[in-house]
């Protein structure tokens, strides 16, 4: 079992603090959903823990199995089993999926020691076929020319190739037809097990309707504000985020912010 | 066949003299070339008038690039003495490398200023296509040397450098595609520079005559380091009616060599000339790529990559005048920009009057890797009719750190990133050369220069 562990996170952006204080535990083998309005903190948390340039962490620590996750250059933080299925993934010309993801997959092997390409090309397309995806898109250029629906797809496709011990999905469901919700959820599904850690981040709980996570937390003004199991995530369906803000005495709830 | 349009010349321009620079050769060093390479008799009066026009005319005035410094006239030796090749098993490995295996039966290689290979297949012969070294095309066909030889496409009186070229060409090679021929596999030149003292002096003149189609591809491959002495190039390709031809090239020039490159197309009614340039130059080097659509209907696309490494100064300049009607033209140029290199990409689409419902589009990106690097995209838009549309975009930037982010969130160490990011820049390019070896000659020239 491996640990995820948050604690006390501050972080700035552009001088402006964002997070006030994030703490969580995650485990393998654990599902954690993190659910707020807009503009409370979610996306920067999971860009933070990351390495995103923008962010900057003022204090606290994240930790993999009491690694310090924060000293780490960025794709060492992938190699120590992170991975980030960002919102808005960026589009890179003239570079293939296929290589792209080949790249990533050899970075974590040791020089000489590459994954065979006919491994590659077997795993690639049992995954795409996994996830209904075209043959043409492991040739396509990373991201470029796709709909929302594919980048998201795409996002669990790399996922899925890449299988890292901690996922964290920042609003993979935003902007999917339901159909396309349902295959990105088997995706993760498949992942889901022993050696797999995941924090979902969504503002729908429709989402969750086919990820049945183990623990729901609310984010408001940049802090993890309250924690439950599933029937939290039924109960914000159900009932919207004023009960939390009356019992808690927020009035706004966002750090003043889109983040 | 062309017509020019009266350059535009700044206030001042007119008054300014020139430094008068003594010339490394005579008439009479001329004229007794001439007699040396057997070529025909006609070339050494050709060659003694070009020299003297060299004497009196100016510089060429690369916009944005001073070269009053440079070094254009001086050079160690203007021809030397190199080996020939009895077989394409004879070439060194770096040459052979950009031969696609025994399939290339359409081949001239130039050993320094020594014609050493020459190949064309009995099947093209027999349709009178044309490839040879530019000597014995003076010879066995001068006629249409005389025609084409820098009259109608880049003329010898154009400034000092073409004048010099004209008068000191010490290669090249020759490419005639008659009538109707369409030839599937492409011709290859290559000019291999593994002397440091020779200076290359080549001119190259593809004719594809009507309703012809071919494939030329050029490689200069400098196999030392560094280099003394003048690379002043001139290629000339006319295009004649609805003939189609794609010029590939991969230039890979040493430094310390001046580099003066003139690549020029003309093309007749619904004509289409296609250029992919890969610039790899290590040399201090003005690239001047102009194509001029004369026939109605005709259309040219012109890309080019370049890499600047060290403290190389360069000057691009790709420009489609547009004379004919319903004219159609292309330009994209990638540059990545390495060290304190410097690198001007001059992009110009001009519209003459009268070539009605002409369409000029032009894309300039650089791609800066350093603080110290310098790089100027300029887009020019000359339009002399109502009826065009025209578009540009030009940018220079540095490497996006979202993309760099996104790269290395899945592990991928920065140098690989940056490498990725960086081919995938010039992929737009590189992926249009039509020989698989040269593709990954040029990939591999890119590898080595942006590491």
């Amino acid at each position: 079992m491996a640990t995820l562990e948050i604690k006390d996170l501050h972080v700035e952006i552009d001088g402006k603090e964002i997070l006030k204080g994030v703490t969580l535990t995650i485990n393998t083998n654990e599902i954690h959903a993190i659910m707020g309005p807009n503009g409370t903190g979610k996306s920067t948390l999971a860009s933070a823990i990351m390495g995103h340039p923008k962010y900057e962490v003022t204090s606290g620590s994240v930790t993999i199995d009491g690694e310090d996750v924060l000293e780490m250059e960025v794709d060492e933080r992938a190699k120590a089993g992170l991975f980030l299925a960002m919102q808005y993934p960026s589009e890179i010309t003239g570079v293939t999926n296929a290589d792209f993801l080949r790249s990533g997959i050899n970075a974590r092997r040791e020089e000489g020691d590459e994954i065979s390409l006919m491994k590659f090309i077997r795993e690639l397309d049992s995954k795409m076929e996994f996830l209904e995806m075209d043959e043409d898109m492991a040739t396509r250029y990373l991201n470029e020319g796709f709909s929302g629906g594919e980048k998201k797809r795409n996002e669990i496709l790399q996922l899925m190739m890449l299988k890292p011990k901690f996922a964290i999905l920042d609003e993979i469901d935003s902007g999917l037809d339901i159909d396309a919700l349902k295959v990105v959820s088997n995706g993760i599904n498949e992942m889901r097990g022993e050696g797999f850690g995941c924090l979902i981040i969504t503002h729908y709980q429709r989402l969750l309707n086919y990820i049945e996570p183990d623990h729901v937390h609310v984010m408001m003004q940049g802090k993890v504000v309250k924690s439950g199991g599933p029937e939290l995530a039924a109960k914000l369906e159900s009932q919207g985020y004023d009960w939390i803000k009356e019992e808690l005495g927020i009035d706004d709830e966002t750090v003043g912010q889109e983040a | 066949m062309t017509r020019r349009l009266d350059k535009k010349h700044k206030k001042g321009d007119d008054f300014k003299m020139t430094v008068e620079t003594t010339l490394a050769l005579t008439e009479q060093d001329v004229r007794s070339y001439s007699a040396n390479v057997e070529e025909a008799a006609w070339m050494a009066d050709f060659r003694a008038n070009a020299l003297a026009k060299a004497e009196v005319l100016a510089m060429p005035k690369p916009d944005k690039t001073k070269i009053t410094n440079w070094n254009f006239t001086q050079f160690p030796s203007h021809t030397v003495e190199s080996s020939i090749f009895a077989t394409l098993e004879e070439l060194p490995s770096e040459a052979k490398a950009l031969i696609d295996g025994e399939q290339q039966q359409n081949i001239y290689v130039q050993h320094n200023n020594t014609p050493a290979f020459t190949s064309l297949s009995e099947d093209l012969k027999s349709q009178g296509v044309i490839l040879t070294d530019i000597f014995t095309a003076t010879r066995e066909h001068s006629d249409l040397m005389q025609k084409y030889l820098m009259t109608d496409g880049v003329k010898v009186d154009e400034h000092k450098l073409t004048a010099l070229h004209a008068a000191l060409i010490n290669g090249g090679a020759f490419v005639y595609v008659p009538k109707n021929v369409v030839i599937e596999d492409p011709l290859q030149v290559l000019f291999i520079h593994d002397n440091e003292k020779a200076s290359l002096f080549n001119h190259v003149l593809v004719v594809a005559e009507a309703n012809s189609s071919v494939t030329y591809v050029e490689n200069y491959l400098s196999t030392m380091e560094h280099a003394e002495g003048q690379a002043n190039i001139v290629s000339e390709v006319f295009a004649m009616d609805n003939a189609k031809v794609v010029y590939g090239a991969v230039d890979v020039l040493a430094e310390g060599l001046t580099t003066y490159v003139n690549r020029r197309g003309i093309t007749g009614r619904d004509a289409r000339i296609e250029w992919a340039l890969g610039l790899m130059n290590d040399s201090n080097t003005i690239s001047e790529n102009i194509t001029h659509l004369v026939g109605n209907g005709s259309s040219s696309d012109m890309k080019s990559v370049v890499v600047g490494r060290g403290s190389q100064k360069q000057n691009f300049t790709s420009e489609i005048v547009h004379w004919g009607l319903d004219t159609d033209a292309f330009i994209l140029k990638h540059g990545v920009m390495k060290e304190s290199s410097t690198a001007i990409f001059n992009g110009i689409g001009r519209i003459a009057k009268g070539a009605t419902r002409a369409n000029a589009v032009q894309e300039s990106r650089m791609l800066m890797l350093s603080e110290r690097g310098r790089g100027d995209a300029n887009p020019i838009l000359l339009i002399d009719e109502d009826d065009v549309t025209a578009g540009h975009a030009a940018s220079v930037g540095r490497v996006d750190p979202l993309q760099m982010f996104y790269l290395m969130s899945r592990g991928i160490s920065k140098e690989e990133a940056e490498r990725l990011i960086i081919h995938g820049f010039l992929a737009p390019v590189v992926s249009k050369l039509p020989i698989e070896g040269v593709r990954k000659q040029l990939t591999e020239v890119i590898e080595r220069k942006v590491r």
